[in-house]
């Protein structure tokens, strides 16, 4: 077996569209392959897919190789495990790389079994160890207040899933255009992988909030209670943001929920209404320009976290904002 | 035609009650309470639905230490029939590689299983890759992202939500499904039925022998993922300015600072 090599970036794709983690992870996956001397693969999946390659070689790819067939449009478990496994398995990487999406950590976690090794997982951070040539991926552990830096030191490929946002996408670079590797890869779908069927689907427009200038973030303090704060983030054309415990008890889709299994914000101003302030909450505010808290008790963590710290009762605050805004929209119009 | 469910649940320490002690770097559970991971009590809700429309039986099946036992009776407080406990020194250290190994074969020294339900990740270690990982091991198709599941006959038909996409997905029997917390309302245990359990002996305890597993393939011996390190997370500096006044000078006050130097 030839020696474990190359540092391998899956690229998600929804509908022959390009998930952005994928190319947030191309342009990491540059650095790393250029600190360990390797080449950089992209791995293109689906029924449409071979028109992005090119693309891919301009953003940092050495190589694509593109896996294109009908039974991996959309995404399903046991297509793309086998299709992945067996590229792995003939190839031997030495990193292989997947955003922390819905799709990526089934993936993932089922192809970590299947390939004996070891997998980072929610990555915040990807360094290379210097002295060993080793990925070390940083988790938050108990919310950012301390990342403890994983490895895997006996098997390849070594495999994380790293959060989006964290990293940014190289522009195209038009000079390297021509300059990549793009190879068809055979894909040897059958029976046994096609079990499972997607009776129907349905893409629904998602709103996301990490990159949105000003933010609402409400906790439990608000009771589960928004219409207040909805009233006020429309006045301020600002979007929401939930604690865990609001979307547990289902007040709001996981999409919105900030913190350290949610999403991380990284906008100019974040307003956090009745929230306590655990740190696997405040790691999602730690890009934020300016934090505001609202909270009833001095005390709370979250005032540590804050640049404005407002002691006081929460629908009293937010009316008087909402009032506060009314009237200066009376007087701008 | 009956089911014979089993529900993979962890004993979890309340995250907000643990802390990091800064000079030591290690993580303080003793003051926390421990708790039932929340999706897992889902997974259970979801499981004893099941039971009631087709029938058969709900298995709870843990790894973890002797304590957890109590908990696993509470799960039969809930609804459960039986509850298997592995527990046992070496699986101490565990990454999700053997801690789905070791679950995978608890779920096998079941009498049968027909559905495997997870929560989706533990409120601990959140890595959220342990359910597929028991998917791995048994061989069995898996469905992550779950928000409610049906079966028809020999077909287990599962709602994923993606957030950017919602999708309906059939998978034969037997399978597993890792579902979402809040993906229903889990039931109150009833306490009778807990002491019950427990003076019944109606949770196993089984050790690694047991489940005829080698020393090597489990705990931290069969983790491929080491912690090579701590680091302090990049805190960011704030300013901490204390507002006083009324609730308009306040709101005044945030608007200042969220909307900028005008």
């Amino acid at each position: 077996m030839s020696a474990p090599r190359g540092v391998w970036v899956w690229m998600e794709q929804e509908g022959g569209t390009l998930h952005p983690v994928g190319l947030e992870l191309l342009g990491k996956g540059r650095s790393i392959a250029d600190t360990l001397d390797e080449p950089l693969v992209a791995l293109l999946m689906g029924s449409d897919v071979a028109k992005h390659a090119e693309s891919l070689v301009e953003r940092g790819a050495d190589d694509v190789l593109v896996a294109q067939d009908e039974h991996l449009g959309t995404y399903l478990t046991d297509p793309y495990v086998k299709v992945l496994g067996d590229m792995a398995e003939a190839r031997h990487p030495n990193v292989l790389l997947f955003g922390s999406t819905p799709n990526g950590r089934d993936l993932a976690g089922r192809l970590a079994i299947r390939l004996r090794t070891g997998l980072t997982a929610n990555a915040v951070r990807l360094d290379v160890d210097r002295a060993t040539g080793l990925v070390l991926g940083g988790v938050p552990g108990f919310g950012g207040s301390v990342v403890a830096l994983i490895k895997c030191e006996r098997a390849r490929p070594q495999m994380a899933t790293v959060r989006g946002g964290i990293f940014r996408p190289l522009a195209p670079d038009p000079s390297r255009r021509g300059r990549g590797r793009i190879e068809r890869v055979n894909v040897s779908v059958g029976p046994a992988q096609l079990t499972c069927r997607i009776l129907e689907r349905s893409v629904v427009a998602t709103e996301d909030i990490s990159g949105v200038e000003r933010v609402l973030v409400a906790g439990l303090g608000t009771g589960g209670d928004l219409r207040l704060v909805e009233e006020v983030a429309t006045l301020l054309n600002a979007a929401i943001g939930v604690t865990r415990p609001l979307v547990d008890a289902g007040v709001a889709p996981r999409e919105k929920q900030v913190g350290s299994t949610g999403i991380a914000l990284r906008g100019k101003a974040a307003l956090v209404l009745g929230v306590s302030g655990a740190s696997h909450f405040t790691s999602g505010l730690k890009d934020v320009g300016t934090v505001v808290a609202v909270n009833t008790d001095p005390k709370a963590e979250i005032f540590e976290h804050a640049d404005v710290c407002i002691v006081g009762d929460l629908s009293e605050v937010l009316a008087a904002l909402r009032d506060e805004l009314k009237a200066r929209q009376e007087v701008t119009a | 035609m009956s089911l014979d469910i089993a529900v993979c649940v962890k004993v979890v320490p309340k995250p907000e009650e643990v802390t990091f002690n800064k000079e030591t770097k290690t993580l303080d559970r003793g003051k926390a309470e421990n708790v039932l991971n929340p999706p897992d009590k889902n997974a259970l809700e979801a499981a004893l639905q099941l039971k009631a429309e087709h029938g058969g039986t709900v298995s709870v099946v843990s790894m973890g230490p002797p304590f957890a036992k109590g908990f696993l009776e509470l799960c039969i407080g809930m609804g459960a029939d039986a509850g298997l406990l592995a527990s046992d020194r070496l699986f101490a250290g565990a990454d999700t590689y053997p801690t789905s190994l070791v679950l995978a074969r608890a779920v096998q020294a079941l009498p049968r299983f027909d559905v495997v339900l997870c929560g989706e990740e533990s409120a601990d270690a959140a890595t959220g890759q342990v359910p597929q990982g028991i998917a791995g091991w048994l061989d069995v198709p898996q469905v992550t992202c779950v928000d409610e599941v049906r079966v028809h006959g020999r077909t287990l038909v599962a709602r994923r939500v993606l957030g950017h996409a919602t999708e309906r997905v059939a998978v034969p029997l037997p399978a597993l499904v890792a579902l979402g917390a809040g993906a229903n309302v889990p039931r109150f245990p009833d306490f009778r039925r807990v002491d019950e359990a427990a003076a019944a002996g109606r949770v196993r305890v089984v050790s690694a022998a047991d489940l005829k597993l080698r020393e090597e393939e489990i705990g931290l011996k069969g983790s491929y993922t080491l912690v090579g390190g701590l680091v302090e997370g990049e805190a960011t500096e704030r300013k901490r300015q204390l507002v006083e006044g009324d609730a308009r000078a306040k709101a005044k006050a945030i608007l200042a600072a969220i909307l900028g130097p005008k």
